[in-house]
């Protein structure tokens, strides 16, 4: 008996709240044998900050915007606006076309930014740190024209009930198609980089892999999803503001290779492909962008008081970088709060896809397995090591397992 | 695969699920300058036949996209909408719909279906740490989001005495008491 458990004994080691792959906090526990992975097992809510609760409890819908921006540092476009297209159905509002357009190039300038964010952290987690320095020069083009478009690096604050808060005029395109210029000339630069490297193709190729079939059953959704061959999309499938003016497709690995393994390389694929794909539509969106005002309301006052009485619900649904946001709103007559608010952010389930592509890796891959879905905790914990057959704890640090990732690389390259 | 309209949708709902079916609602408006058909289903349905309804709508998408399930708390009763999403992949084509089950407070239990969906765990977690309904048969009932010393009983979507009590509420400073 005794004998029987000692060959099964595998060793826990938990991994975070502070966190393996990104700086945000949440908790894997992984069971370990050996340097294989045989289970793995998450738990969130580290950064649960109730924020569903204010909105339903203590703000107004327009002071909820602020609140929406501010679930994630990254995807404060996206979730303001699937609350306010959620609070457009639900109170009957119609964005003018024009807002649609700025809201769409918001959307898309965010995309492009999030993409290469995620692109220096995938590098830097194998230890290619020439190619996070590069990809993070390469990013503050996008954020400088972020911050000439919007007034602001980080929170926007472009999103209103029934439109937005500012125009992107005339004058302005012409610094806008000089980024995309920019973004297009070092493209195939970017696509040497990460597609053709051998060290990257050695640690990223048949490295956590999430079959279609998978993928289907634990919803994963957004680029990781669509790397395992699920050409699901909301641009594409229930287009929203100006993307259902614009044919869309959603981007899959086989248009490169021509196959879908639905492992890291493929989800890097993917995500290059998007930062092509942003480009041309915001290029699209600004030859096509119709005259007209920004508001359908533009008196905040009389907004409030149409937004109290309204009586209805909607959904928004806007695809971020990470995958597909949804907002659900419930408006009650004569109530300033929301009377139900549920925000789902892409995480959320791809974080069920964690120990399917986690079962049968190496402790040195979870960085960079982990990364791979671009997990981000504030929309929805280091490693402990318990060896069950001693009941015995021990600790492994961030530091630790980088290093153990840099050392495969170094091992690989020999 | 045949798409179906939204009317035919809920026919076909109408017709599995007989006694089961209570009522359904079609939403529509245009987007943008192209004027494109934003459409969402809402199908509302008794808890009996809330399992068969899923099962229903695996015969019209193999693998329906659950995004979330909300819930509202409606004074005697709790709302459940389980959003789905059918026909992705097809440009325009892709459908919301979400299915209703009202719960009564004396009698909050509602079937798993993570054995249809295995992505529903999380969401079910959820709804049952933050709304307090039963999920009968949930593989795994632990906490997702409350930590572990949450007091047992205080559900934070309720809005009634079951909901979190005053004093565990922080003021801001500046601000005062609701």
């Amino acid at each position: 008996m005794i004998q029987e458990e000692t060959q099964k004994a595998t060793y826990t080691i938990p991994v975070g709240p502070i966190h393996p792959a990104l700086k945000e906090p949440i908790r894997l526990a992984l069971s370990v044998d050996g340097e294989e992975i045989v289970d793995a097992d998450v738990f969130v809510g580290q950064v649960h900050r109730g924020i569903e609760w204010l909105g339903m409890n203590r703000n107004n819908p327009v002071q909820s915007i602020y609140l929406a921006e501010r679930i994630c540092g990254i995807c404060n476009i996206c979730h303001p606006f699937s609350f306010v297209m959620a609070v457009e159905h639900a109170a009957g509002i119609t964005p003018p076309p024009r807002a649609d357009y700025i809201r769409a190039i918001t959307a898309e300038m965010e995309r492009i930014h999030s993409h290469l964010l995620w692109a220096g952290v995938a590098a830097h987690e194998i230890g290619f740190d020439t190619v996070f320095y590069l990809v993070w020069r390469v990013r503050e083009e996008i954020m400088d024209l972020i911050e000439y478009v919007t007034g602001n690096r980080v929170t926007k604050a472009m999103f209103q009930i029934g439109g937005v808060r500012r125009d992107i005029t005339e004058e302005q395109f012409p610094r806008i198609r000089q980024s995309l210029d920019y973004y297009k000339s070092i493209f195939d630069q970017l696509k040497r980089v990460f597609l053709d490297d051998k060290t990257i193709q050695m640690r990223t190729r048949n490295v956590g892999i999430l079959k279609k079939e998978d993928a289907l059953k634990l919803l994963t959704c957004g680029p990781s999803g669509r790397a395992s061959g699920v050409p699901k999309d909301v641009r594409q499938d229930q287009p929203y503001a100006a993307y259902a003016d614009l044919d869309i497709k959603a981007m899959t690995p086989d248009m490169v290779t021509g196959t879908v393994v639905g492992d890291v390389y493929d989800r890097i694929i993917v995500r290059l492909l998007e930062v092509k794909q942003a480009i041309e539509i915001i290029e699209q969106c600004l030859e096509k962008m119709p005259p007209g005002p920004l508001l359908a309301q533009p008196k905040t006052a009389v907004l409030l008081k149409t937004l109290t009485q309204a009586e209805g619900e909607g959904v928004g649904r806007a695809e971020a970088p990470r995958g597909e946001v949804i907002h659900y709103v419930r408006m009650e007559a004569g109530q300033s709060t929301l009377a139900t608010w549920k925000v789902r952010a892409p995480t959320y389930v791809n974080l069920m896809a964690v120990p399917t592509i986690l079962k049968g890796m190496q402790i040195a891959d979870v960085p960079i397995t982990f990364a791979s879905l671009d997990p981000c905790m504030s929309c929805t914990n280091r490693m402990i090591i318990t060896d069950r057959a001693l009941r015995k704890k021990s600790i492994m640090s961030y530091a630790e397992m980088h290093h153990l990732s840099l050392q495969k690389t170094e091992n690989l390259r020999r | 695969m045949e798409l179906l309209s939204p009317g035919e949708i809920v026919d076909s709902f109408k017709t599995a699920l007989r006694d089961g079916f209570i009522d359904a609602k079609i939403y529509q408006c245009e987007v943008a300058v192209q004027r494109n058909i934003f459409k969402t289903i809402w199908i509302y349905v008794k808890r009996e036949a809330f399992r068969g309804a899923v099962e229903h709508l695996c015969n019209l998408q193999e693998y329906p996209n659950l995004a979330i399930i909300s819930s509202c708390d409606l004074g005697d009763n709790i709302e459940l909408i389980y959003h789905f999403t059918i026909y992705y992949g097809h440009h325009l084509e892709e459908l919301s719909l979400g299915l209703r089950v009202n719960l009564p407070k004396s009698d909050l239990k509602i079937p798993t279906i993570t054995d249809i969906i295995p992505g529903a765990l999380f969401t079910e977690r959820e709804t049952q740490e933050m709304m307090g309904v039963e999920v009968v048969g949930i593989p795994d009932e632990r906490r997702l989001f409350l930590p572990e010393d949450f007091p047992e009983g205080v559900y934070p979507w309720r809005k009634d005495e079951k909901g979190p009590p005053d004093d565990m509420l922080r003021v801001l400073p500046g601000r005062e008491q609701k």
